[in-house]
């Protein structure tokens, strides 16, 4: 007798014994009862729901009657290339883009010291330190920087103490990022935005720094690498799928925010808001629906130049 | 996809037409009540003393007639028109531009106003109004209704502004400072009615005769006066209580507004007084209206004779600022409210208001006006600065 002969064994019998065995053998079977009920939840739920929606923005608004016409047309999207659509498209792709950036640049030495030097309770207090944003509510936090960035708030009276005040003018009198206030202008809006985004960056920059090995920083000082030279050549780019991650979080985050902008800046719209008020009050889905696709679009491009970066690599 | 949406519409079109068959069947006499009503209304309109002591119309009714009353609150008119279309509600406190929506989609039934005896007491200028009455057909009963005032700073200004221009056009302030940065206006494109007024004043040779009914050119230069107005403002004002942090803490000395704010910003101390301009003003009347499958019609009655009838007219008119429907409880003493509260609340300024309706291509004044969709995608143009 071989020894394959053994290994088969007679089953079990019983109807789970039966069950278990046919289970066992088929492991793509298996796989199969496994997956689907998840895989149609995300086909149905997720996926269906988002097609049902980009479906809306091939169809227009009937520009007599306001009702909408269900045809297929490219219309709508010509809509979006109107000058006013376009720069609430760029407005909203320049705020995420200089809001990333900014956590970036806080959240890593941040993240750096919590990853290299912090220990013990001190580690502790810094999770809690950077998770602690996140668990008290939302709007609190924002209309708490209206008070704080207002005309007569505590900003402009801290400014006034250390005689700072023309400073504050002359930063608010610039154009486009200037306003009556910091809390009507873009630079407002800015400060909150980082603020609220930013444990989003700390948190996978610490991740991300964690797994660097201290014998690589030590390996570039001792080939003669300056500080300067280790940390170009040697921290950021091993970091860099971190700080990828997290700005993917903020990036998208901004992209699609309709209530910051509305209580602090210019009134200006955001695609969020856009999206708020086409839907909302005027009955326009066919525009609400392209301005959704634009996110989506933007969000695309940017995660295939995020693997391309090899952000996803540690995943 | 087509498909389904054609099935949709289908289904959609049966149901209003099953809609419109209930709506025949209008009450005649009122049975006794079924336990409860279910009330779609606006964010305070509905107190029964849990905000504040003072302030319950709910709790004597629910003793009388041992009908429960729940509330849902909705904060726009399309949160209201959502709701009704769902169903599952008896009443709606709809607004001008909701009433009107309702009443077309069929979503509502006609009123039998002689089941509601306190009707007679009505504001005569109300009973009629077109934003509840289609065809000759009551679709509700009146319930509050308040004109969107000026609001203004006593610091800024010697003596109340006699015109709107004071937050459309660039001038010097009494206090010797220029009113650039120091005025709001409200961020909705209702707003272009506000412009509309102003122009209706002021350039009589464009021939608008309702502010809700604009053709091309007149619409044009309503932008163009708004385009003027944004380089005024600093912020638009979206929620009243951020328009009254505004007034306290960035500096804003004028601005189109509602009572509301008005009266909590003098019950703090604060220097504000209102006005209506000589140009008049826009305004809100909202209709206790009547779902077509309302579930319990008795109830429903009830409430309604009882939205007339009770201390809610005047004390609603006390806590929102608004002007009751039934001129009376200005002045009975069955409520909170007295003749000079509703004086300063606007009861004899109906005439100057012109009430908010839904711009629509075929309206009366003249041939084709420019729909809402367009006040919607152009007032963000202007507030973008385009």
């Amino acid at each position: 007798m071989s020894a394959g002969a053994h290994a088969i064994l007679p089953g079990r019998g019983g109807l789970f014994g039966t069950l278990s065995d046919v289970l066992w053998r088929n492991p793509r079977l298996t796989l199969f009862l496994m997956l689907t009920p998840p895989l149609l939840w995300l086909g149905i739920i997720y996926l269906g729901s988002l097609f049902a929606l980009l479906a809306q923005s091939f169809f227009s608004i009937d520009e007599f009657s306001g009702l909408i016409r269900y045809e297929w047309t490219f219309k709508t999207y010509a809509e979006l290339l109107r000058p006013s659509n376009l720069d609430i498209i760029l407005r909203t792709v320049s705020m995420a883009a200089a809001v990333t950036l900014a956590s970036a640049v806080i959240a890593f030495p941040i993240a750096y010291y919590a990853a290299r030097y912090a220990r013990g309770k001190w580690k502790a207090l810094f999770y809690l330190g950077a998770m602690l944003p996140l668990w008290s509510s939302y709007l609190v936090k924002v209309y708490a920087w209206k008070l704080i960035l207002a005309k007569e708030g505590i900003l402009t009276w801290i400014f006034a103490k250390l005689h700072l005040t023309p400073v504050l003018e002359a930063w608010l009198a610039l154009p486009v990022i200037g306003g009556n206030s910091l809390s009507v202008s873009y630079t407002g809006t800015f400060i909150v935005f980082v603020y609220v985004w930013l444990p989003y960056m700390i948190l996978p920059t610490q991740a991300a720094l964690e797994r660097v090995p201290e014998s690589m920083l030590e390996a570039s000082s001792d080939l003669g690498g300056s500080p300067a030279q280790t940390f170009r050549h040697v921290l950021l780019p091993l970091a860099l799928p971190g700080i990828i991650a997290g700005s993917i979080f903020t990036f998208s985050l901004t992209l699609g925010d309709y209530i910051i902008p509305q209580i602090i800046g210019s009134s200006r719209l955001f695609i969020g808001q856009a999206v708020y008020a086409h839907q909302g009050t005027a009955g326009n889905i066919p525009l609400a629906a392209a301005f959704t696709v634009v996110p989506i679009v933007i969000m695309g491009f940017y995660l295939w130049m995020a693997k391309r970066q090899g952000a996803f690599n540690a995943l | 996809m087509k498909s389904i949406l054609k099935s949709c519409t289908a289904l959609a079109l049966c149901c209003a037409f099953a809609g419109q068959a209930a709506a025949q069947a209008m009450l005649t006499e009122i049975g006794p009540g079924e336990g409860q009503v279910d009330i779609v209304a606006w964010a305070g309109y509905i107190e029964r003393g849990e905000t504040d002591k003072k302030f319950d119309w709910v709790t004597k009714f629910e003793e009388a007639t041992g009908c429960k009353v729940n509330v849902k609150t909705a904060n726009t008119s399309d949160e209201m028109v959502a709701l009704m279309n769902e169903g599952g509600f008896d009443l709606v406190t709809a607004s001008g531009d909701a009433s009107l929506r309702l009443i077309a989609g069929k979503r509502v039934q006609p009123v039998n106003i002689d089941l509601v005896p306190s009707w007679s007491t009505v504001d005569d200028r109300l009973k009629n109004a077109p934003w509840h009455t289609v065809d000759g057909v009551h679709y509700g009963v009146p319930y509050m209704w308040g004109p969107n005032v000026l609001m203004y700073s006593t610091e800024a200004f010697k003596e109340a502004p006699k015109s709107w221009s004071v937050v459309f056009e660039e001038t010097t302030l009494d206090d010797g400072k220029s009113n650039k940065g120091r005025v709001q206006a409200y961020d909705g494109p209702i707003h272009i009615a506000d412009a509309a007024n102003y122009l209706m004043f002021h350039q009589p040779e464009l021939g608008i005769k309702n502010p809700y009914e604009l053709n091309e050119d007149q619409y044009k230069v309503a932008l163009d006066l708004l385009r003027q107005q944004r380089t005024l403002v600093a912020r638009y004002w979206h929620d009243a209580f951020i328009q009254m942090d505004d007034f306290k803490n960035e500096g804003i000395v004028a601005s189109g507004s509602w009572p509301f704010q008005v009266n909590i910003l003098k019950s703090e101390g604060k220097p504000i007084a209102s006005t209506i301009p000589q140009e008049g003003a826009t305004g809100w009347a909202d209709t206790t209206m009547m779902h077509v499958d309302a579930a319990h019609p008795n109830c429903s009655y009830m409430w309604m004779e009882h939205s007339l009838a009770s201390n809610l007219q005047s004390d609603l008119s006390v806590w929102f600022g608004a002007v009751p429907s039934v001129p009376a409880a200005c002045t009975d003493g069955r409520g909170m409210q007295t003749a000079e509260g509703c004086t300063a609340n606007g009861l004899d300024n109906f005439e100057k208001i012109k009430f908010w309706t839904t711009p629509v291509t075929k309206c009366e004044s003249q041939g084709e006006c420019v729909p809402y969709y367009r006040w919607v995608s152009d007032y963000i143009g202007v507030i973008g600065g385009r």
